[in-house]
């Protein structure tokens, strides 16, 4: 069961908001309390009763010492509130960032995710892999954020707050997990049509399990003689205008590396799992998985869609 | 002054026909008349804005729910959002405002019927300049589309090259137009509340709801402009080959969210200020005790109105602002609740004393007080800016802005209805229907927006058309869509009270509630020309001073 729960921290960031949402959930929860309580009693003690018969209560128009108190009250709270909000706000922005931090570039796509890892020479989608990082080596993971068309919002929520990414801007964001698993989360700006199927998949590795990764994710495609029929289909319909498979001619980079396909778990942005039948669905007509999604449905005949199927499942 | 009223019903040789009542209704420049057809429009696109939302609730019932497609959800919560902001809250409390501001001060009109005249039209005009969008949308060369870009409509989603056809275009010629006519009133009532007063109403003996809607309308020209700017810039944007939001030509998306957010903030005060003033006006008269402390209340307004204006950017929080500016706005945004708890604590000490008497208005407005504290305080919570990184674009603010629209906003309207119902109709609301509406709606509310909160805090995002099972969100969903329902019911009861008491209700009289402000010294429905003779005034409570003169306020004053 992978939680998204707010409350449910592994990473400094999100830790630090948590810390701090407590205060802020007791000060507001001890001021409901006062208030709430007030009004309860004024509603019960001072409701109109047969006995008051027609007279008024005594007019009152105003205290300026009360005036005054709960002027000044309010604001020693805002103060204080104000004090701790500020260093958290410090703490998680200006963190300097480390040596041994992992750089990735994330871009938003109409509506999916490609993850670039400059220093690494990797390009990936859909799904992020970074390294744990122990408290007593930080290896956090640094993110910098850019969209290729219209708004979309970074948000796994056990990792940290969301960060935005803006056609046109430059946004950062890091976090350091402390231990191993898959983290779930989604796009949380409205993009476009599917917004809604734009989800996130973050796996935390082991240092082993992440230079493992990074090794096979640094390959160029295999080729697989089993799978020829299904590659002279992709290379020559529209497929290679927007997809790369290293070591091909397909260098499209509209839509997600393939190069590595199967070393993912899902396709079409988490939308399905990647499986055989999936995927030929998702050839056939890409409607069915994720309505409105910007890939084409090719209008391939069913020999074509088997092999283009196996060239898919080649590509480890 | 009774006389006065008889000699015009005598003139009156036949009943007036159905086309010459539509004329006059349609070609009327009388305040009361055309605050009452805001009040209709904004009825009537309640119900619209209503039907959108339950579209959206049943296809959030329950994970990977196929009720609407894609495409269907992201226009109904467009259309949701742009209706209830701009074709309903605004309406609703422009048409309060004309109707009651020149009573309450004693005027005969407003300073400039025309424009008056002219704004509801131009509200009217540009609502169905929204809907048309349904048939006339994505222009000659497909079926109408309703536009589909968030009521933000944030850059560059409204760019041609992500928006083909011309469905953004009727959504940014509905807010422009609908901003002309909200200027125009806005206009209207600052001229009527400073120039239009009756003799002895000095500002300091103005019923606060002067004040209050006085403050409003200054903040809608500050407010509203800007918005229109960006409309008129987008515009440019879309025809003429303008930069000014097209990222793909190096224009900004975050100078839109700038000039989108330096008006919807401000806008949040512009619809909850007026709430303020019902409040203001029927919890002393159901308390029966002046308002504690007017000139507090009055400080308080109008310094909500200043620190609103520099708080915008609380929206704004995951777009990478530095540090600093994150700083400044969550210092602003906190700051904004001192005012508002001051009002707060002024209506509580209003009661406190009190001999409170529970008529349907009173209960609203106690249920108003209770939900507007907690959507002052998740306000707060959202103020923590790296909080804010976590619940903003979340379920969380969904609850959050609906417990201040519906919860706050809403519940002061339904006050205002049962208590100014019976001076422009002349007949009682039913009471029986009032407190089934009541409690219908209370239930219903507390069904949907209070467990909202929680999909948000367990990390689900808002504006998605369907949601991945197994994170824990479909039960909360369930039981937000069940109370969707309740609260629909709880409207029909409301609108079925409006019908039946028009014909069916108790006669009103002149004063039901024993009140003390001016629109309660002359008939109900009052005649076209409000005051036969204009009324003088010596205090803030004209009719106490009247009802108890052994004992007036103009002694304390």
């Amino acid at each position: 069961m992978h939680t998204t729960n707010i409350f449910a921290p592994v990473s400094t960031p999100a830790q630090s908001i948590v810390d701090l949402s407590i205060l802020v959930l007791t000060v507001t929860g001890l001021i409901f309390l006062v208030v709430s309580v007030l009004l309860v009693y004024a509603i019960v003690k001072f409701r109109a009763r047969k006995t008051d018969a027609d007279r008024e209560p005594a007019q009152v128009y105003g205290s300026t010492q009360i005036e005054l108190a709960w002027t000044i009250i309010p604001v020693l709270i805002v103060v204080v509130l104000f004090t701790a909000t500020a260093r958290v706000i410090h703490a998680i922005q200006d963190a300097p960032k480390p040596a041994t931090a992992l750089e990735v570039t994330v871009v938003g796509h109409q509506f999916w995710w490609e993850y670039r890892y400059p220093a690494l020479g990797i390009v990936t989608a859909n799904e992020l892999h970074v390294p744990v990082s122990d408290p007593s080596r930080p290896r956090p993971t640094f993110l910098t954020l850019m969209s290729a068309d219209t708004d979309h919002s970074f948000w796994i929520p056990q990792l940290a707050g969301k960060t935005d990414l803006i056609p046109n801007r430059i946004n950062r964001m890091w976090f350091d997990p402390q231990r191993t698993g898959l983290f779930l989360g989604q796009c949380a700006q409205y993009c476009g049509t599917q917004h809604g199927k734009m989800l996130q998949r973050v796996s935390v590795d082991s240092p082993e399990d992440f230079d493992a990764w990074v090794k096979a994710q640094q390959q160029a495609a295999v080729p697989d003689r089993e799978a020829l029929a299904g590659r002279r289909v992709f290379e020559n319909t529209a497929c290679i205008n927007c997809h790369t498979v290293r070591g091909t001619v397909a260098n499209g980079r509209f839509g997600p590396d393939l190069t590595h396909l199967m070393s993912r778990a899902t396709i079409a942005s988490g939308a399905a799992g990647n499986t055989p039948d999936n995927l030929r669905l998702w050839l056939q007509n890409p409607d069915a998985i994720k309505p409105g999604s910007l890939m084409p449905a090719m209008q391939l005949s069913d020999a074509d869609l088997d092999a283009l199927v196996r060239y898919m499942q080649s590509l480890r | 002054m009774a006389s006065n009223v008889m000699a015009v019903d005598r003139m009156r040789i036949q009943e007036p026909t159905w086309g010459e009542t539509l004329h006059e209704w349609v070609t009327t420049v009388d305040h009361k008349r055309i605050g009452i057809l805001y009040i209709a429009l904004a009825l009537f696109f309640l119900v619209v804005g209503g039907v959108e939302a339950l579209i959206i609730r049943i296809q959030l019932m329950s994970a990977h729910n196929d009720f609407v497609s894609p495409q269907v959800f992201n226009r109904m919560f467009t259309m949701h959002g742009t209706t209830m902001i701009f074709f309903v809250a605004m309406p609703i409390l422009f048409g309060f405002g004309n109707y009651l501001v020149p009573l309450m001060i004693g005027a005969r009109d407003m300073a400039f019927p025309r424009l008056n005249a002219f704004s509801f039209w131009l509200a009217a005009i540009s609502g169905l300049v929204l809907y048309f969008s349904f048939l006339g949308g994505s222009g000659l060369y497909a079926a109408g589309t309703a536009p589909d870009v968030g009521w933000w409509a944030y850059a560059p989603l409204t760019a041609r090259a992500f928006s083909p056809g011309s469905s953004a275009d009727y959504w940014t010629i509905a807010v422009l137009v609908s901003g002309f006519g909200s200027i125009g009133t806005a206009i209207n009532l600052i001229a009527t509340i400073l120039s239009m007063r009756c003799q002895g109403m000095t500002l300091g003996r103005m019923p606060l709801l002067a004040w209050l809607y006085l403050t409003m309308a200054a903040m809608v020209l500050i407010a509203v402009t800007p918005l229109s700017a960006a409309q008129i810039m987008l515009l440019i944007d879309r025809y003429l080959g303008g930069h000014f939001f097209d990222t793909q030509a190096g224009g900004s998306a975050t100078l839109w969210m700038h000039f989108f957010w330096i008006f919807g903030h401000p806008e949040v005060y512009i619809l909850v200020i007026p709430c303020f003033a019902f409040m203001s006006e029927i919890i002393p008269v159901f308390s029966r005790k002046p308002i504690f402390g007017y000139p507090v209340m009055v400080a308080a307004t109008v310094c909500i109105a200043f620190v609103s204006m520099s708080v915008w950017a609380h929206h704004m929080f995951t777009i990478g602002m530095s540090s600093y500016a994150n700083s400044f706005f969550t210092i602003t945004t906190m700051a904004v609740g001192v005012p508002t708890g001051i009002k707060i604590f002024n209506w509580l000490g209003t009661m406190w004393g009190g001999r409170i008497q529970f008529k349907t208005p009173m209960l609203f407005a106690v249920a108003f007080l209770f939900q507007f504290l907690i959507a002052g305080l998740t306000g707060i919570m959202m103020a923590a800016s790296p909080f804010d990184w976590q619940l903003s674009l979340s379920y969380f603010v969904v609850a959050h802005f609906h417990y201040v629209i519906v919860g706050g906003i809403l519940f002061a309207i339904f006050a205002a209805f049962y208590y100014w119902y019976p001076k422009a109709t002349g007949r009682m609301l039913s009471e029986r229907l009032g407190k089934i509406h009541f409690w219908l709606f209370v239930i219903g509310f507390h069904l949907t927006f209070d467990l909202m909160h929680v999909p948000g805090l367990l990390g689900m995002p808002r504006r998605i058309y369907t949601y991945e099972p197994g994170r824990g969100w479909e039960t909360l969903n369930l039981l937000v869509s069940v109370g969707a329902v309740i609260q629909a019911v709880a409207v029909l009861v409301f609108v079925l009270n409006l019908i039946l008491s028009y014909w069916k209700g108790a006669r009103a009289g002149k004063d039901p509630w024993d009140a003390w402000t001016l629109e309660w010294s002359i008939s109900s429905p009052p005649p076209a020309y409000n005051f036969a003779a204009v009324p003088a005034v010596a205090s803030r409570r004209p009719l106490w001073d009247l009802k108890h003169p052994e004992d007036p306020d103009s002694r304390y004053e």
